[in-house]
């Protein structure tokens, strides 16, 4: 396991007098698979979408590759591009077919040529197992095929790291497996996760790290066996009990 | 009472010239009120309250106050300074245009606020900017959702034009009452005009009609 890759500290935000996190630290390594689980409500979809600044802290500071997200210098649009992120209801573009919903951003943000981006994104669709549906329109794709294609679209990227908020959260059952088999394969070929996910199994098998969050606060973290077989807090063995 | 063709017949060309210049009118018209109010439509979204504050004031004027009213405003207070002397077809291109504006930019607006903010989340997080995100991802879904609203903007437009008929703007409203001040025929007059508009507005309906099924 590597450097670490993203710094979070003393993180703080609140939505009016509601505190959704409450100074919060973390550090990921690179190739490291933090899979953050709790109760809804608990703040860690609000963590997750504060690394990529969808949601911006009151106080603290995140750090991706040793750069403050937060300086007044920093090209926002740059760190973003480096981290790609997977959504809970996919978020596919449905005015562009599969295969631009793709190649836009590597085509519009990166700048590459449309061949080479087109190359890349059958590559990718290869990897997801979707190749055929290079020309299919968004709406035509099962859930679970749809979220494929979201994972190959923040993929285009060539991301450092990738965030998932609730990946399987909105698949009918029978589709949520085909997801996770794309995710443990992209963990296995090194890339560095956060998973947000209520999926036990996957955090038990694939991460390297299981935090527990609850009312805005990291109450415990560990590797899976500790977290999963011994925990130490109360809280945890809690939730747990309801969801294993 | 029986119809007289021949009064209609007579002010023929005059007619076809006035609706001439109220298809141009209209037509300019459309296309200025409708990047104009793309401008003012993003004025009201933006946060900056010294940009929204004067582009609310502008929109509120515009849907405040009879459209008669603005354009004399335009014709008698507004051109003469600029072009050193009255030009009733500029004044009525200029109001309508201000005018549309301010109704196109609130189908801007409601349409880019339709759209769902994942669309937003996910072009950010995939490293477009705010432009680019309006550009390639927002504004194309939203355009489809406008296309009912613009076209019931644009028709309103067509008929509002019969008022430049008051600051003597030659278009067929105008020869429709000059045909009605010769003959002192109003039924002749005021059917024959209606028949016309309600052609250019049915047209343009279903011009949009075709364009909203090919999109």
């Amino acid at each position: 396991m590597g450097d670490p890759i993203i710094q979070v500290t003393d993180l703080c935000k609140s939505y009016g007098a509601n505190t959704v996190l409450r100074s919060v630290n973390l550090e990921v390594r690179r190739q490291e698979v933090v899979v953050v689980i709790g109760p809804s409500g608990s703040g860690k979809s609000t963590l997750l979408r504060c690394l990529n600044l969808l949601e911006v802290p009151e106080q603290g500071d995140i750090r991706i590759e040793g750069r403050s997200l937060l300086d007044k210098g920093v090209r926002i649009t740059e760190i973003r591009a480096e981290v790609g992120m997977v959504f809970q209801r996919f978020n596919l573009f449905p005015h562009m077919s599969v295969l631009d919903n793709i190649t836009l951003s590597p085509v519009r943000v990166r700048k590459l040529p449309k061949e080479q981006a087109a190359v890349k994104a059958f590559e990718l669709l290869r990897k997801v197992g979707l190749e055929d549906k290079a020309n299919a329109a968004p709406d035509s794709l099962s859930g679970g095929q749809a979220q494929r294609v979201a994972i190959a679209r923040a993929l285009a990227m060539e991301p450092k790291i990738m965030l998932f908020d609730e990946p399987t959260s909105a698949l009918d059952p029978e589709m949520v497996g085909e997801v996770l088999a794309v995710m443990k394969e992209l963990a296995a070929e090194g890339m560095t996760m956060v998973v947000v996910t209520h999926e036990m199994g996957f955090a038990r098998e694939v991460g390297d790290r299981v935090l527990f969050m609850e009312r805005g606060s990291i109450v415990e973290e560990g590797t899976p066996q500790d977290v999963f077989d011994c925990p130490r807090e109360e809280r945890t063995r809690l939730f747990l009990s309801k969801v294993l | 009472m029986d119809f007289r063709f021949d009064i209609v017949w007579g002010y023929a060309p005059l007619l076809l010239k006035g609706t001439g210049l109220t298809v141009g009118i209209s037509f300019v018209s459309i296309w200025l009120g409708a990047i104009l109010g793309l401008g003012i439509g993003f004025g009201k979204m933006s946060r900056k309250s010294w940009i929204s504050w004067p582009v609310s004031a502008y929109v509120n004027f515009f849907r405040g106050t009879p459209l008669i009213v603005q354009a004399l405003i335009v014709h008698y207070i507004v051109i003469p300074p600029i072009l050193g002397t009255t030009n009733a077809i500029v004044a009525g291109i200029v109001t309508l245009s201000l005018n549309s504006a301010a109704y196109t930019a609130e189908i801007y607006r409601a349409g880019i606020q339709s759209i769902d903010r994942g669309q937003r989340e996910a072009a950010y997080s995939l490293g477009m900017t705010p432009g680019q995100a309006m550009r390639f991802v927002i504004l194309p879904q939203a355009v489809k959702r406008m296309i009912p609203a613009f076209g019931n903007e644009f028709i309103v437009l067509v008929k509002d034009s019969a008022m430049l008929a008051y600051i003597a703007v030659p278009e067929l409203m105008y020869w429709s009452n000059a045909m009605k001040g010769q003959y002192l025929k109003v039924v002749e007059a005021y059917t024959t005009a209606a028949l016309v508009y309600f052609i250019l507005t049915y047209s343009l309906s279903k011009l949009l009609q075709f364009v909203e099924r090919r999109l």
